[in-house]
């Protein structure tokens, strides 16, 4: 499960499961037992809602006050691999966002890194003040990515 | 099923035992599904009802029950509708995958909203569902009301003709959002009248108080005729589609 503490004024958990099965047009499966993550804290200065302050990556969060810090989502198993999002965060607005592991060695590669990067080029980064929460689309075989890409936006406090 | 299934909770507490227990029987209600229904596990119910091995009368009563919610499903989109779909050989068999992932999605949903002072949002393979505290004082849309809870879930319909990009927005606090298309899995979305798989372009998402029914309405109205939504805006009382 990840556990990710967020603004002041809201404590989001999220838990993920990944139910994710061969099929005749994918490679070998992912994992199908829920990923462990603990989070960076929020760095909220609120006194009175619950907070964590345990660490899951090399990053490290700024304080509410900072100009700036970069947030590792969680590591999450695709079909074609596992994928982390970075996103970096200046004075509470995501100024840049990537994929910083990208699946290797086979030929789906080109296909999620041109479906990821531009959802963070145009939707996080662009569009901060449309603040998504989850997504609905015809899509089943990116959704670790996507879960991955809203654990960073969640630690951003969006 | 086959498919992430992530769980979002909004509110204080969110780490109590109490909500670790819920959250977890919401869960074994999907593994539950998966274990009954999933055409990918060769033991599964489903998969040994295909192969003439097991008979509807000994199933299980979770799977009569999906049977008969599959028949009002066909009934209610006027066949457009069908848990008869061609395998790998193109015979037809019995195939309540359609409906099952938002049957299972909002089973899991009813336990997580006894977490009352919570509000959750749960999406299962793109297809959302969303409920909770706020659920009960705030009807859709309106604002916060002034509390954590009070927020809507903020949930992005994906453009199905360029996947980098958010079509529109739906703010929610109770109910289901469905996508039927073709854009991630191309075409296996299958037209009973036709009897052909659809491959057109676009997409069909459906809001409204029950995943399981958006979802059938929204893979209806995708495979179906176009004079379909006339029967979805007669028969879908507090259901609305977006077509992209």
């Amino acid at each position: 499960m990840r556990r990710i503490v967020t603004s002041i004024l809201s404590t989001i958990s999220i838990m993920v499961l990944l139910f994710s099965y061969h099929t005749s047009t994918n490679g070998t499966t992912a994992a199908a037992s829920p990923v462990v993550q603990q989070p960076a804290s929020s760095g909220s200065t609120s006194p009175a809602r619950s907070s964590k302050k345990t660490q899951h990556s090399t990053s490290k969060p700024g304080s509410a006050a900072a100009s700036s810090a970069t947030y590792t989502g969680g590591v999450a198993d695709t079909q074609w691999g596992p994928v982390q999002v970075q996103i970096t965060v200046r004075s509470g607005k995501i100024t840049r966002a990537r994929a910083v592991q990208y699946p290797q060695g086979n030929g789906n590669d080109a296909q999620i890194n041109n479906y990821a990067l531009p959802i963070l080029d145009q939707q996080v980064v662009q569009k901060q003040t449309a603040a998504i929460d989850t997504i609905s689309g015809a899509t089943v075989t990116s959704g670790g990515y996507l879960q991955s890409l809203q654990s960073a936006i969640d630690q951003a406090h969006l | 099923m086959g498919m992430p299934i992530s769980i979002h909770l909004r509110g204080e507490d969110v780490d109590s035992p109490i909500v670790v227990r819920v959250v977890e029987d919401a869960f074994d209600l999907l593994r539950e599904a998966d274990r009954l229904f999933s055409t990918y596990q060769d033991d599964s119910e489903v998969s040994r009802i295909r192969r003439g091995e097991l008979d509807l009368e000994q199933a299980d009563p979770l799977v009569r029950q999906v049977v008969t919610l599959c028949r009002q499903a066909g009934e209610l989109t006027a066949g457009a509708f069908t848990d008869q779909l061609p395998d790998d050989d193109g015979v037809l068999r019995f195939d309540p995958t359609g409906l099952v992932k938002g049957w299972a999605a909002d089973r899991g949903a009813s336990r997580l909203a006894d977490l009352s002072a919570l509000t959750f949002c749960l999406n299962a393979g793109g297809d959302v569902v969303v409920g909770g505290a706020a659920a009960e004082t705030e009807g859709e849309g309106q604002g916060a009301s002034g509390g954590a809870s009070g927020a809507p879930w903020r949930v992005g319909i994906e453009d199905p003709r360029d996947r980098s990009r958010i079509a529109e927005v739906v703010e929610l606090h109770h109910g289901g959002v469905a996508t039927s298309g073709t854009a991630a899995r191309g075409a296996h979305l299958y037209d009973p009248g036709a009897q052909t798989f659809v491959g057109r372009a676009g997409s069909v998402t459906v809001v409204g108080p029950s995943l399981m029914w958006a979802d059938v309405w929204a893979t209806a109205l995708f495979v179906g005729p176009a004079s379909l939504v006339l029967r979805f805006s007669e028969l879908a009382d507090g259901y609305r589609v977006i077509s992209l």
